[in-house]
């Protein structure tokens, strides 16, 4: 085991375990939860987990862009939870329920 | 001091994912998601990130969290039900989890040593401050990906308008 | 006994959090005073006048009646969110102070006295405390299992997440001229000539100083921007079902958001802790400084204060529609005008 702390440092290892950690919560939470407003939540967990560790390098090879790239992950988040939470609420005006397991027909 | 401040804020992230797991509503699961977010943000700052902890909680907390509470307080649909499908989940989805964390911990455990250590002491102090390192690379080298994120960002504006709207009463 | 630096850091610290927590309670709860004794004299009466000399004594009456109330809840309330809701409300507002510099940078073994916490990106610090009390609201509308307290709190959460937007827009152009997010250093880079330096008149800056000052009235719900909280409308909207305590909480931290908002604009456009009169009044030494500079900071604050009250007896309220397309439709490219504009003279007088 090298995660040892020396004088009050931390190990970038560290960093990265918990963004692993986060992001197997994360497909936990994708594969376990029924309603899709959740399922989507989980989503941004797992980005979420995913900018932890790209900080995480960006400081350990004193890179900026990492952070650039975490900026522009942030960016396309907010894009698709726009436009994913409008189709949710498209399906909800249809279909009256947020369970995935009584969205599988394609009617109408 | 950073030991410190990485274990509590370590522990309230990991608290909030299982939170947001083990919840039934989904507004309690948004609420954890944002504490998750929040000890994040503090944990970018101690990483010597402090724009991206700021625009993390502006952004991230602030804005798109708050359309996700939105958005379950006007459906309002409920607590979630145990139906067949999530019964079956629960076998594919706990061993799914830990086996990507296992080989994920794998990999960093074995490189531990390469990767080194981050303390508040060795941050480096550089000439300019985070923000101008970052205006520096994202408006010069990365120009062209900067402008095609605000066409992206249009682009989902219109398309999340046009979903969400009202069906014209003919 | 022999401290190190870090326990002196710590210690002072602590000392001045305690201070300052202290002064701004005690401040909004004159403040209420002051607003109901200014909208009293504008309207040709007397306010309140009967506790004690000049009615000073009435923030402690009220004090005192809203701790006694009783504490109701109503039943089928989500108990921990409606307990959470008021907490964060009155958090995020107190939390802003910590990043705001009082007065003149003066140093007392290594330590600021006049800054809680000299932040790098201090100004993203106050704008996420921001972005961040908006759940205060959104939260106590859902929890009280009420339907208006739920429209009032979702119209109050869309407008404040409307107007942060105008907001931070209008803050980019003092940001461009001071060069960076430190608020030491706003502050530092208006204090050369006295009032000619000031933001707002030698900076160029009063279009963004009206923006930031409208967009700041509907951030704190304020009039004319209170649709979500006032009498005649949706019963009280989000703290309908408040009572005591809670209520209170919800009080101090409209009053405290108040005094956040006039902080940062003294800080942004008015100079902050620097006298309108430059250099020209300087004497004594670091101490006589400092007790000058916190005098015209809370000179300036106590002027912001003013027109808050002014404004709200003086002008009707917007409808919800009207609100909306207000800070959409013309504060946000009035802003954005504004931020083009100051980076063209910038440039331009970078080039010469």
């Amino acid at each position: 085991m090298n995660l040892t702390a020396i004088n009050g440092e931390v190990p970038i290892a560290a960093y990265l375990i918990l963004g692993a950690i986060l992001f197997s919560i994360g497909i936990g939470a994708f594969l376990i939860k029924r309603n899709i407003i959740s399922i989507f939540m989980s989503i941004e967990l797992m980005l979420n987990a995913v900018n932890l560790t790209f900080v995480a390098f960006a400081h350990h090879w004193h890179a900026v862009s990492g952070q650039i790239f975490v900026f522009f992950v942030m960016v396309v988040a907010a894009a698709e939870a726009a436009v994913g939470l409008a189709i949710i609420i498209a399906i909800f005006r249809t279909r009256k329920t947020l369970n995935v397991d009584q969205i599988n027909l394609m009617q109408n | 001091m950073q030991l410190a401040l990485f274990i509590i804020f370590a522990a309230l992230a990991i608290a909030g994912a299982l939170n947001l797991l083990l919840q039934k509503h989904p507004i309690n699961s948004a609420l954890s998601l944002v504490v998750v977010m929040l000890s994040l943000a503090v944990l970018y700052w101690s990483l010597g990130a402090e724009f991206l902890a700021a625009a993390q909680v502006i952004v991230y907390s602030g804005a798109i969290m708050v359309l996700f509470v939105f958005v379950i307080m006007l459906l309002n649909a409920g607590e979630e039900e145990h139906t067949t499908g999530s019964r079956a989940a629960y076998f594919a989805g706990i061993p799914g989890a830990l086996a990507v964390f296992c080989l994920l911990s794998f990999v960093f455990l074995r490189e531990g040593k390469a990767l080194g250590s981050v303390g508040l002491s060795t941050a480096p102090v550089g000439a300019m401050s985070n923000i101008a390192e970052i205006s520096q690379v994202l408006f010069t080298k990365l120009l062209l990906p900067f402008e095609v994120t605000s066409i992206l960002i249009l682009v989902a504006i219109l398309g999340a308008v046009v979903l969400a709207r009202k069906e014209e009463q003919q | 006994m022999h401290l190190t630096d870090f326990q002196t850091f710590l210690l002072l610290s602590l000392l001045k959090v305690a201070v300052v927590l202290v002064i701004t309670l005690t401040a909004v709860a004159y403040t209420v005073l002051l607003e109901r004794k200014v909208i009293g004299r504008m309207q040709n009466r007397w306010g309140p006048s009967r506790v004690g000399p000049f009615g000073l004594l009435q923030p402690l009456a009220d004090g005192i009646k809203l701790f006694l109330k009783e504490d109701l809840t109503p039943l089928l309330v989500e108990r921990p969110l409606f307990l959470i809701a008021p907490i964060i409300a009155l958090t995020c507002a107190l939390v802003s102070i910590a990043v705001v510099p009082f007065g003149a940078i003066t140093l007392y073994k290594g330590v600021d006295l006049f800054e809680v916490a000299n932040v790098n990106v201090g100004l993203l610090v106050i704008l996420g405390i921001t972005s961040i009390g908006v759940y205060g609201i959104a939260l106590s509308g859902w929890s009280s299992n009420n339907k208006f307290a739920l429209l009032g709190s979702l119209r109050a959460t869309s407008q404040m997440i409307s107007y942060e937007l105008a907001l931070g827009l209008s803050l980019v152009g003092v940001v461009l001229r001071a060069g960076s997010l430190n608020l030491r250093t706003i502050v530092d880079s208006q204090s050369a000539h006295g009032a000619l330096s000031w933001n707002i008149f030698g900076g160029l800056q009063f279009v963004a100083f009206f923006i930031y000052l409208m967009s700041a009235y509907a951030e704190t719900n304020r009039s004319p921007f209170d649709l979500p909280e006032a009498e005649s409308e949706l019963v009280a909207g989000y703290h309908t079902e408040y009572s005591s305590m809670k209520f209170a909480m919800f009080f101090m931290a409209e009053y405290a958001n108040m005094i956040t908002v006039s902080c940062v604009a003294t800080l942004m456009f008015f100079g902050g802790a620097s006298s309108p009169f430059g250099h020209l009044t300087d004497f004594g030494g670091p101490i006589a400084m400092g007790l000058q500079s916190i005098f015209w900071f809370v000179f300036k604050i106590f002027a912001f204060l003013f027109l808050y009250i002014w404004v709200r007896s003086t002008l009707p309220r917007f409808r919800y529609d009207q609100l909306m397309s207000f800070g959409w439709k013309f504060l946000m490219p009035v802003a954005i005008v504004n931020i083009i504009l100051t980076s063209l003279a910038m440039a331009l007088h970078a080039r010469v």
